[in-house]
């Protein structure tokens, strides 16, 4: 083919591109300030239904996850649908666990005055996509990502997932009152973003705790025998070990720790908090320690009638990407209630007032830097299942 | 002692795979580096015998071993013999291996997902021995018991059955084993099938011992099985046994001495200190070649 010819069809497709661009409905859902109601909080009205955006891995290696967030977003909806005053209409669209993907969703969210946006729901397209809402002005509440630097992309993106610097020092917090642990063995997997900054959370959690730290040992996330490390880390006699891994390499370290006869706990960062761990690891698992932003043992009133509705209406229980997202859409409700106003620039204000708003999660708050604080729960292995430590 | 027996132990898995290895890479003198993909495949396809048809774990090691010689075949006839006549068919044939390798994972993946894979918790029995204040399982036991087992019998097949004697033939010298009237394709084939068929089953039993399993299994072992036979001598196999073993031992006592992060690099590093003290390897022989 010819370079002239070449020129000719890269041209004709970005013309083609253009006017797709200016066909596409550029003006703003809105319309004429419909989105500001009459009263406050439980008062509040709106004449027009408040336009909601998601972008959830519906296909694609995430799919399980973005299906729960569907279904609990839709559940979470009609049920404020059903309260009155204020109505959400929602759209989700399926970002197929792609950057690109998403980043095209969000061009379109911007440009079709969708009120606020929930997800994706990766932290890794997240990253990519987020810096397209916020040159749009449009909010964007991250429901599941808990990679750092999620917030710091600009002051239109919160999220009410908890980071593990987050859950972290509550779960060390727990485990040590509960053990009264005072010298530990750490692991980690020292080539992987997630883990390294999961063992710098446990280190300086560990510290503040005064608790002492035998020694450090590192591994490659590829690593599957870990008997010598372990050998290693028995050595020290330690009240207990605590590793930063993903759940690839959590259920072989696990195994093989319970073979050695290591029977202390093992306490977990994020990459524990895994159905894979319990059903990979069997027995094994059992006294394995970690925290978690909800767990279906939680007893909090709100909780207990989501598992309720969620199992009805679904035929199944919900798991933590559901609680978060059905949080997601009360928090947004409570950031609009908050104005009595559906408009972007209203909920985002109304989103940095968010403090102990009641839900499914527990009493949430959004911090200065628009990240979620609320109370984690610490689990522990239990007869083949997730149970609270108590 | 409970370091030096995990450390033979973690050598001897080291040792299963690259017996295997080695006897096409030393015996044909052709490099496969589908190999990791064979052993990758074996602890998949292994996995799924036994959770989707709850068929027991050992009558899925016979189906695996199947599985991996026809592999092995595949592996002979598509990436190595079109390239038989070529000047540099050493050469080409590392890298068709390469690419055939990558199709097999992809394949995997396809089939499989990228997920860890792992057998149920009760497909081997776990039984633990005791054994002067270390302890370790029947399982590592057993795959030690097969290292040594494989590295005799195949031994024996290299230096005394008809078998061998053309592997060694055909590695020579092609054209003349032509000549003589040996099947030079048969011979190849049949010497793929057996190393891969080692492989796969390699494979189960390194799942087993570990309880995961994924694509980038065999991949993580492959490196040290490449070092292992350059150190044990090319196409010696109890020089692959005895270097796996060296290497498994290097890296227990890497972890406990000098630190974890140290590990791999303690352990090459003594791989070329045994080099340099003998370049053709624990076993090998000066060989002279006629160019």
């Amino acid at each position: 083919m010819s370079a002239k010819r070449l020129t000719a069809i890269a041209g004709g497709s970005i013309l083609l591109l253009a006017l797709a661009a200016c066909s596409s409905d550029g003006g703003d859902g809105g319309g004429g300030g419909e989105l500001v109601g009459s009263g406050t909080g439980a008062e509040c009205t709106i004449e027009a239904a408040v336009p909601i955006g998601a972008a959830f891995s519906l296909t694609g290696a995430a799919a399980q996850y973005g299906e729960s967030q569907k279904n609990a977003l839709e559940l979470a909806a009609d049920e404020l649908n059903a309260t009155g005053g204020v109505t959400y209409e929602l759209a989700i669209e399926d970002d197929e666990t792609d950057p690109k993907q998403a980043i095209q969703l969000f061009d379109g969210f911007v440009a079709d005055g969708t009120s606020i946006v929930l997800g994706p729901t990766l932290s890794n397209t997240a990253k990519q996509a987020d810096p397209v809402a916020q040159d749009g002005g449009l909010p964007v509440l991250g429901i599941s990502n808990t990679a750092g630097g999620i917030t710091e992309i600009g002051d239109y993106i919160f999220r009410d997932s908890l980071t593990e610097e987050a859950v972290i020092p509550q779960t060390v917090a727990a485990a040590t009152e509960k053990y009264g642990l005072k010298n530990v063995v750490v692991m980690y997997s020292n080539d992987d973003a997630f883990t390294e900054s999961g063992y710098q959370a446990f280190a300086d959690a560990l510290e503040s705790e005064g608790v002492e730290v035998a020694e450090t040992i590192t591994f490659s996330k590829a690593d599957t025998d870990f008997r010598a490390l372990l050998d290693k880390a028995k050595g020290h006699n330690p009240d207990a070990i605590v590793v930063s891994a993903l759940v690839e390499a959590a259920v072989p370290l696990v195994t093989q720790a319970r073979e050695l006869g290591i029977e202390q706990p093992i306490i977990g960062g994020n990459g524990f908090n895994a159905p894979a761990l319990i059903e990979g690891a069997g027995d094994a698992a059992e006294g394995v320690v970690v925290g978690a932003a909800w767990n279906s043992a939680s007893d909090n009133e709100q909780n207990l009638a989501f598992i309720d509705a969620y199992t009805e209406k679904f035929g199944k229980a919900p798991d933590q990407f559901a609680a978060q997202a059905y949080a997601g859409l009360q928090i947004i409700d409570a950031a609009v209630r908050a104005n009595c106003s559906g408009e972007r620039d209203d909920i985002k204000d109304g989103l940095t007032g968010i403090s102990d708003v009641p839900t499914v999660l527990g009493d949430v708050s959004l911090d200065e830097n628009r990240d979620a604080v609320h109370e984690a729960l610490v689990q522990i292995v239990e007869g083949g299942k997730f149970a609270i430590l108590s | 002692m409970q370091l030096f027996v995990d450390g033979i132990f973690l050598g001897s898995i080291y040792a299963l795979f690259a017996i295997g290895f080695t006897l096409v890479f030393g015996i044909l003198d052709r490099l496969n580096l589908a190999h990791a993909a064979v052993f990758s495949a074996g602890a998949l396809v292994g996995i799924d015998i036994v959770t989707r048809f709850g068929l027991s774990i050992w009558i899925a090691i016979p189906l695996v071993f199947v599985l991996g010689a026809i592999l092995g075949v595949l592996i002979e006839r598509i990436a190595f013999r079109p390239l038989a006549g070529r000047h540099d068919s050493h050469f080409a044939g590392l890298i068709s291996s390469i690419a055939l390798g990558t199709i097999i994972l992809a394949i995997l993946q396809a089939l499989y997902g990228p997920d860890t894979h792992r057998f149920p918790a009760d497909a081997f029995p776990s039984v633990r021995i005791d054994f002067f204040g270390a302890t370790f399982s029947l399982l590592q036991l057993i795959i030690l018991v097969i290292s040594i087992t494989l590295m005799v019998v195949l031994t024996w097949l290299v230096a005394k059955s008809k078998l061998g004697r053309g592997m060694r033939t055909i590695a020579e010298n092609p054209h003349a084993a032509a000549v003589l009237g040996l099947n030079v394709g048969r011979i190849s084939s049949l010497t793929f099938a057996i190393s891969s068929a080692l492989g796969a089953v390699a494979g189960v039993l390194f799942t087993l011992n570990v309880n995961a399993a994924s694509l980038g299994t065999g991949h993580a072992v492959e490196l040290k099985a490449l070092a292992i036979i350059i150190v044990g001598g090319l196409g010696s196999l109890p020089g692959a046994l005895i270097g796996g073993l060296i290497l498994g031992l290097a890296e227990v006592f890497a972890v406990n001495t000098v630190g974890s992060s140290w590990r791999d690099m303690v352990a090459f590093a003594l791989l070329f200190l045994v080099l340099i003290i003998r370049p053709q390897g624990i076993f090998g022989a000066r060989k002279v070649r006629e160019v």
